[in-house]
């Protein structure tokens, strides 16, 4: 201890003699190089919440088209003399006419309608099936369902709402010009002058579309006709699935590793196993129920009940890790009073603490639901991608029937060349978005208003 | 006693946390080259007042400091003054030890390199062998420059928290509880060094314990409740208080 | 009988187990409580439990296994030149499979009755057609061994049919009288309750352990397949990537790890800055207000499906780099590239890089920053020299997670990064372009598995190997991160 008078030299001039007032140069450069850091932080941040917004602005700008939609209003004779030769109104007759039967009808309601707005068709230079190929060929389908349904109808003129053809839509939405129209085989210029024309003469509107909410998916050729009701039916039920599944599951695991797992290897092996499967990348999930419930169960392909559970295991370890946090955030206290009371340990556990925790592990299924419900990559390799255009029965067969998901439905349409696609793509896109917002805000809500501090 | 150079004149200090009132119309003047320490009973206000002396309250968002602080006759709180360059002249020592996570040589050297003190590696060597040598743990940790600093004990990590704010070559040394995590050995080596310190420095050491006071400092002040009670030589005001709230406190009383 | 009417009759005797249980018990206590060792409903659902418990786990394990014993003593029944014919036993037993499903199906229509479909033959009928007419499917002309295969097929499920129902019944009437015997007032029925429960509680907690296992064991044993086909050697160490399905593929793995690692590095490159500074910034520079916005605004991105990242590369992200940058300098004409998947990727993982980096900064001792300002020092000094060597054991874990992440992402890289393998035998240069299209590991696992698809096949098995690779790389990552985090938590503990 005496190192420090004996061997300390005389204190040298001391370096800050100087006034604070003033200062020195490498001050300054330190707190230059403060300002800087300040920047690059403030930097990140503003890097981070740019890309949110043009992440935002350029799905939402893409994809807010897909929810209007144009529409083509025509009077359509039913002529029997095409619908039902034998005269007899047999419907087993009338169901032998193919939709290729139906298209005249449609050319000559076109023709009719132009004449009585007032249009000269000869004045486009368009011939009359170019005139009809505005309409969707959707439309024909639509004509002979109807048909089929009313029979007594035939010889009638029915009004009819049909779609217009993608190539029309897109020029009111601004996906179509006249000179691009120029350079493609599926539109011409003078079928947009004539779309004009009829937008004149009130024929042909641009309405809500809610078919692309309530539809199934279209062809490759129709895409003004394709909407993902049969996508957002499938993901219900595959979210039905994981609901049903997971947060019992995931309920009973916290609570036996929270509360009554003893300190051995076999908890330490459960415990590695969830932290592990947390973070394995969700495509091994996939190759899991390919290889386990399709090729070794013999479960069906595309159906959501595989689905649902391969995201039930997806989704497990979140549930069981949020579950978990929400018990240990129960006070020993209150445990003690039940087992002071003489309940046993599972009451005390299933009357007190369970109902206490029960905001928290809700908030975190919701959350653990929204991430299952954007999930992509397994539903890819379980044959969710195949085209479904019926919709699945109504649960529990359904959930054996073949059907889309949300986000596999996006990817779908992705894959498809119509540009029109890709606008219903993010269409849909906002759909799972809305979706995704209010589970969060559900949750969010749910933790505000139950959220206790002990 | 001979009368030595103010060092530290503070005049009508106030401090808010939020809406606490915590420190009340403080004014208290520091000697050179003297130990003063800073007594009273916990949340008395007396480390507040201690972070006021070198601007550590700026770090608390909540806490606001009004009145004079005039270091060398220089108001520290002026809006020329940079924390930075007030705070590589007024050292400090925390309650706990804090050495960073780095080497025993590396602890001691960052204050030295972020303000320049060195012009190489030479002189860095010096400085960091008489900063260990001023904190009088040169000879336990010589052989191992290069060993982390957390890895000491505590007595000595504490030392090597002094070394470290002795190397910024500071005039004053602000400690706060500087003991109150050691044990009685330890305690006694940091004491004795505070002890050796006064000879180069102006040292205010804020302490729960009495005793400490007494044996470390010449000068003491006397906080309770956010006002300064009572200021004057150390012996005076352990034999003959003026105040009697000070009275109860040294005979155990309040505390 | 069908199997939900079992079940159904298995649930209504716990049901009756229940009720008798709990008035039993309340007799045997001559209807006082006070009497009974627990309450009257623990008597019930002792009942309950013994009566359905062992009878539907009987049920569970006859339905996993008997059909395969039933299809292994058909097939050996089968002659020899039968299989030969058809190539492989598994391909045969679908065929028989399907004739015994039509069989069933003409018996239920009434086109055949019980007995003719029993003896019928098909030398002397036109057993194809009449079966095709029920509306079954049937690829093959039936011949005679299989027919008679579906046939003893259908005998032999009908009796194990029979046999299952009878015994899981029983056991449930056993366990139902079982344990109303047992039942009196003195008889623990909560604790042998709660025993049950537990039980319950214990098997949903090895579902992690069961999930693991799936996962390994079924990308095992179609990896070992993979290898049967196609030499391990050339998989790990090959450089080309060309599958091709009429057989001689190339099938190396290399190519498609590069564009893996490569894609991930770009991210990271973008996440990692960005994420640490952002988190540096929001824990120990923000105010409470930009933190109360900024934070939950950063995190909306770690919510939002890799889909919607996928998208953005697709319509917003590949066309500007290739219009903005790749085709003006000559670097190519892909929209799909190694640069937009990693930019996109690099922004998924901002978040997940800033809220880790956040929680580890948090967790550095505010000690040791006073001890760094007490000194002098000035904050981006203390941050950059003292917090950060602090935390960096901690955020180094971070970033191995989210180099876990990246490796392991799928949406972004099928939609942003393309799908032609890296061509590494063309030279440095075709391979360190980042503007152009380079596929990846998991891509491939996709594109292998979907469509059509054989699973006899090298150029599907390949999948399973690219798993198993994927699946041993991310767990040798995680695991190394969580032991270098839980390292760090302890230091500050």
């Amino acid at each position: 201890m005496t190192d420090a008078t004996a061997n300390s030299p005389a204190l040298p001039d001391r370096k800050h003699s100087g006034s604070l007032m003033e200062h020195t140069a490498r001050t300054r450069r330190r707190n230059n190089a403060e300002k800087r850091f300040r920047a690059y932080g403030l930097a990140a941040i503003g890097i981070g919440l740019a890309a949110l917004i043009v992440l935002l602005v350029s799905i939402l700008s893409q994809g807010l088209p897909a929810f209007s939609q144009t529409f083509v209003t025509m009077k359509v004779y039913l002529d029997p003399a095409k619908l039902d030769k034998s005269g007899t109104r047999d419907i087993e007759q009338i169901k032998k006419v193919s939709t290729f039967g139906y298209a005249p009808l449609i050319r000559a309601a076109m023709q009719e309608t132009m004449t009585a707005n007032g249009i000269d068709p000869e004045k486009f230079g368009l011939s009359e099936k170019a005139a009809e190929e505005m309409i969707s060929k959707e439309g024909a389908a639509q004509l002979r369902n109807f048909v089929i349904a009313h029979p007594d109808q035939i010889g009638q003129t029915v009004e009819f709402k049909f779609l217009a053809d993608s190539r029309i839509d897109g020029y009111f939405k601004g996906r179509v010009s006249m000179a691009s129209a120029k350079l493609d085989s599926n539109v011409s210029p003078a079928q947009l002058q004539l779309a004009d024309a009829l937008k004149k003469a009130g024929v042909l509107k641009v309405g809500f579309n809610w078919g692309f909410i309530t539809n199934p998916d279209a062809s490759e050729n129709r895409p003004e006709a394709a909407g993902i009701g049969v996508a957002i039916i499938g993901s219900l039920y595959m979210m039905i699935i994981v609901l049903c599944l997971a947060l019992p599951i995931g309920v009973a695991a916290s609570i036996y590793l929270e509360e009554f797992a003893p300190q051995n290897w076999f908890t330490d092996l459960i415990e590695v196993n969830i932290s592990n499967l947390a973070a394995v990348p969700s495509i091994v999930f996939g190759i899991l129920g390919l290889a386990i419930f399709i090729n070794w169960a013999g479960l069906p392909q595309s159906a959501p009940i595989v689905g649902g559970l391969v995201l039930t295991l997806m989704t497990l370890p979140t549930i069981i890790i949020s579950t978990r946090a929400s018990l240990k955030s129960v006070p020993p206290s209150i445990r003690d009073a039940a087992l002071g009371v003489g309940a046993s340990k599972m009451q005390s556990v299933f009357h007190h603490v369970l109902p206490l925790a029960m905001p928290g592990i809700l908030t975190g299924t919701i959350i653990g639901l929204a991430q299952a419900l954007g999930e992509t990559a397994p539903l890819m390799l379980i044959g969710m991608v195949a085209f479904v255009r019926e919709f699945p029965a109504a649960p529990p067969e359904g959930f054996f029937d073949p059907a889309s998901a949300l986000p596999v439905q996006v990817y779908n349409w992705t894959q498809r060349a119509d540009p029109a696609f890709t606008e219903r793509a993010s269409g849909a896109i906002i759909v799972l978005l809305i979706f995704l917002l209010s589970m969060n805000f559900l949750a969010i809500i749910l933790r505000r208003r139950f959220e206790r501090r002990w | 006693m001979d009368t030595k150079e103010i060092k530290f004149e503070c005049r009508d200090c106030q401090v808010y946390y939020g809406d606490k009132h915590a420190i009340k119309d403080v004014s208290v003047d520091i000697e050179d080259k003297t130990v003063t320490a800073f007594i009273g009973p916990s949340g008395c206000g007396k480390s507040t007042f201690l972070r006021c002396l070198n601007r550590m309250n700026d770090t608390i968002d909540a806490a606001r400091v009004m009145g004079g602080f005039l270091l060398d006759g220089e108001d520290i709180y002026d809006r020329r003054v940079d924390p930075v360059q007030l705070r590589a002249k007024v050292g400090m020592v925390f309650q706990r030890p804090n050495p960073f996570p780095k080497s025993i040589y590396d602890n001691v050297a960052y204050g030295p390199k972020i303000h320049g003190l060195a012009k190489n590696k030479a002189e860095l060597d010096e400085i960091v062998e008489r900063s260990l040598r001023r904190g009088a743990i040169w000879d336990e940790v010589k052989d191992r420059l290069d060993s982390p600093g957390t890895g000491l004990s505590g007595g000595q990590q504490q030392r090597l928290c002094i070394a470290r704010a002795v190397a910024t070559e500071p005039e004053v040394l602000l400690m706060d509880e500087p003991c109150s995590a050691l044990d009685p050995i330890a305690t006694a080596q940091v004491e004795e060094l505070i002890d050796e310190l006064r000879a180069n420095y102006s040292v205010v050491i804020v302490t729960h314990s009495m005793q400490q006071a007494a044996r470390v400092s010449q000068k003491t002040a006397f906080f309770h409740l956010g006002n300064l009670v009572e200021f004057g030589e150390t012996g005076e005001i352990f034999t003959n208080p003026k105040d009697p709230r000070t009275e109860s406190y040294i005979t155990g009383r309040i505390g | 009988m069908p199997v939900l009417w079992i079940v159904l009759a298995v649930l209504g005797l716990g049901l009756i187990g229940y009720f008798v249980g709990r008035s039993r018990a309340l007799g045997s206590a001559g209807g006082d409580i006070r009497q009974l060792h627990s309450l009257p409903s623990y008597y019930g659902w002792n009942a309950f439990m013994f009566t359905v418990v062992p009878s539907l786990i009987v049920l569970a394990l006859w339905l996993l296994f008997a059909p395969t014993l039933i299809e292994n003593r058909i097939a050996a029944t089968l002659p020899q030149a039968t299989l030969e014919q058809s190539g492989s036993t598994s391909l045969l037993m679908s065929e028989v499979r399907r004739a015994a499903d039509a069989l069933d199906l003409a018996v239920q229509q009434g086109t055949m009755d019980d007995a003719f479909s029993r003896n019928l033959r098909a030398e002397f009928t036109d057993v194809t057609g009449r079966l095709k007419a029920t509306g079954s499917i049937i690829t093959q002309d039936v011949t005679q061994p299989v027919l008679r295969a579906a046939q003893q097929y259908r005998v032999m499920s009908s009796t194990s049919n029979l046999i299952m129902s009878v015994l899981v019944v029983v056991l449930a009437v056993v366990g139902l009288i079982y344990a109303l015997l047992r039942t009196n007032r003195d008889f623990r029925a909560r604790n042998t309750v709660e025993i049950g429960i537990k039980s319950i509680l214990i098997l949903a907690s090895s579902i992690a352990i069961l999930t693991t296992l799936g996962i390994v064991l079924s990308m095992l044993f179609e990896t070992a397949n993979f290898f049967d086909q196609y030499p391990w050697q050339s998989f790990f160490f090959g450089t080309k990537w060309a599958p091709d399905f009429r057989g001689n593929s190339a099938l190396g793995m290399l190519p498609l790890l590069w564009g893996t690692l490569y894609i991930s590095t770009v991210a990271l490159l973008v996440a990692v800055p960005i994420g640490l500074f952002a988190a540096i910034y929001l824990s120990e520079y923000a105010g409470p207000r930009l933190r109360a916005v900024a934070k939950p605004m950063i995190e909306i991105l770690a919510g939002i499906p890799t889909i919607v990242y996928g998208l953005f590369a697709l319509i917003t992200v590949g066309p500007f780099l290739r219009d903005a940058i790749a085709s003006p300098l000559g670097l190519g004409n892909n929209t799909n590239s190694v640069m937009t998947a990693g930019l996109v990727m690099g922004v998924m993982l901002i978040p997940f890089v800033s809220s880790l980096s956040d929680d580890i900064i948090n967790a550095v001792p505010q000690s040791m920053r006073d001890g760094s300002f007490g000194l002098g020092a000035t904050q981006s000094e203390t941050i950059r020299q003292v917090v950060l060597p602090a935390a960096l054991p901690g955020v180094v874990g971070a970033i191995l997670l989210a180099a876990s992440r990246a490796i392991g992402e799928t949406m972004i890289v099928v939609m942003g990064a393309g799908a032609a393998a890296a061509q590494m035998d063309q030279g440095l240069g075709a391979i360190i372009n980042p503007f152009q299209a380079m596929t990846t590991v998991t891509v491939k696992i996709v594109s292998q598995l979907t469509g059509d698809t054989d699973f006899a096949s090298p150029e599907t098995l390949v999948a399973f190997a690219l798993g198993l690779t994927l699946f041993v790389i991310t767990l040798g990552l995680n695991v190394l991160a969580l032991i270098i985090v839980r390292k760090y938590r302890e230091q500050y503990e």
